[in-house]
């Protein structure tokens, strides 16, 4: 087996989807809080270096630049002069147990969905608007 | 400081002009993609930074002020041709030898070190390279001159995937190492969208979009909604680029997101791709910085068939 050696011995390793629709810097910064929630990326642990990443997937510099800044404004990571990015925070994870009841409760939902005749795409629109308007609605908690 | 300054630039050849009335500011340390379809003029206007031609009309300057094919241009300007040549017979390590001799700075060790990492035997003759190692030789021995400005003409155009992106790779690694500025044509955009932070549309001898990457994604919106309603919503705002269904259009306008679309209109993204294929369709319309920056794009008449 060949394993690529981009070998900059970061705990984790970018990577893009160009169909995606979803601008390149965004999917860096995913990548980043995926990685969190999973437990790849602890406090502590160095984000890849820009070079590194500019090189293994050919993008432009401020791109990389400009997700880490984001990453740093939502207090998940922070510069050292001189020496990198490094991963501050923490998301907040949520207990497997729970997320397990709440994987269940969805399975019965989405099967639920299908039986009524919503086929995934019907799943994916109805899903979105609402979580659009839950996520509307806490906004609105939150600013009166 | 500009990296490329041109002031109503023109070259004519015999009758035609390969390109006309270009006026143009090429900020420093940014990754420019100098875009547009064949015969546009992209190889003329990077020749006039080089001094391989002369103009017919106008005025260019190249970092912050400097005539084209001074000595310090010479020595702080690299230039990688169309189709990178290089001399076929020669090994790579007399490649590089010769380049070392023939410059006033050259890095030696630097091309050495490069073509090492990327596995290049140095014995070998550059006519029996692959096409990316070819490519990837012409590169570093460009960037081992440690040019403050690097120009590359349709770098990648022959190239397979995997030999293009390890070249870009290679290429968007030194500007993070060295700082330098990039120009580099294409004229498939895609090839460039990840790579370039400012682009510049040439069409037809002229400057039809430069600007900011982020800002000129930032400023237009794709509009789709009801036929019958294009032509009021049309009036109201600058279109770049309309198609028109019998039932539904879609407008590429120029406004940010903030702005609420018409009702009954959806209001999306664009990408570079279809921007840069947009203004190309409609010849009218340009997006230039400066005082016309902020005048909207004039209205492209589009016959309602």
């Amino acid at each position: 087996m060949m394993v690529d050696k981009q070998g900059s011995g970061s705990p984790i390793e970018f990577r893009l989807d160009p169909t995606s629709g979803v601008p390149t810097y965004l999917q860096l910064v995913r990548q980043v809080e995926h990685a969190l929630r999973l437990g790849y990326l602890v406090a502590g642990d160095q984000l890849p270096k820009v070079k590194d990443v500019v090189a293994g997937l050919a993008i432009n510099p401020n791109t990389v630049l400009k997700a880490y800044r984001e990453l740093e404004h939502k207090g998940l990571a922070a510069g050292r002069p001189g020496q990198g990015t490094f991963i501050e925070g923490t998301l907040d994870v949520v207990p497997l147990r729970d997320q397990q009841l709440l994987r269940r409760g969805l399975t019965r939902w989405l099967t639920a969905a299908a039986d009524a005749g919503l086929d995934e795409e019907g799943i994916t629109a109805l899903f979105s608007s609402a979580l659009h308007d839950l996520t509307r609605a806490h906004k609105g908690v939150i600013a009166s | 400081m500009n990296v490329i300054e041109a002031q109503g630039l023109g070259k004519r050849y015999g009758r035609s002009w390969a390109l006309r009335d270009c006026t143009l500011a090429v900020p420093q340390g940014r990754v420019v993609a100098l875009v547009g379809p064949n015969g546009a003029g992209k190889t003329t206007l990077l020749h006039l930074a080089v001094d391989l031609t002369k103009q017919t009309t106008g005025e260019i300057t190249v970092l912050g002020g400097i005539a084209p094919g001074s000595d310090e241009a010479l020595n702080r300007i690299g230039f990688v041709a169309q189709d990178t040549p290089l001399y076929q017979y020669l090994s790579v390590a007399d490649t590089v030898r010769l380049v070392e001799n023939l410059s006033a700075r050259f890095d030696a060790a630097n091309a050495r070190a490069r073509l090492a990492e990327l596995g290049i035997p140095l014995n070998r003759k550059v006519g029996k390279l692959s096409g990316g190692q070819h490519a990837q030789v012409a590169l570093a021995v460009a960037l081992a001159r440690h040019p403050d400005l690097l120009i590359l003409d349709e770098p990648v155009a022959r190239l397979d995937p995997l030999a293009r992106h390890e070249f870009m790779g290679t290429l968007m690694a030194a500007t993070v190492e060295d700082g330098i500025s990039v120009l580099l044509s294409s004229h498939v955009v895609s090839e460039l969208e990840r790579v370039c932070d400012y682009l510049v549309v040439l069409a037809a001898g002229r400057v039809q979009v430069a600007g900011d990457v982020d800002d000129l994604l930032d400023t237009h919106r794709l509009l789709t909604g009801p036929t019958e309603q294009a032509a009021a919503v049309a009036a109201a705002l600058p279109v770049v680029h309309e198609r028109r269904g019998e039932r539904q259009t879609s407008l590429l306008v120029r406004a940010n997101a903030a702005a609420p679309p018409p009702p009954g209109w959806q209001t999306a993204g664009t990408n570079l791709e279809e921007l840069v294929l947009s203004y190309l369709r409609a010849p009218n319309a340009a997006a230039l910085p400066g005082p016309s920056a902020s005048t909207p794009a004039r209205r492209v008449e589009v016959g309602a068939s």
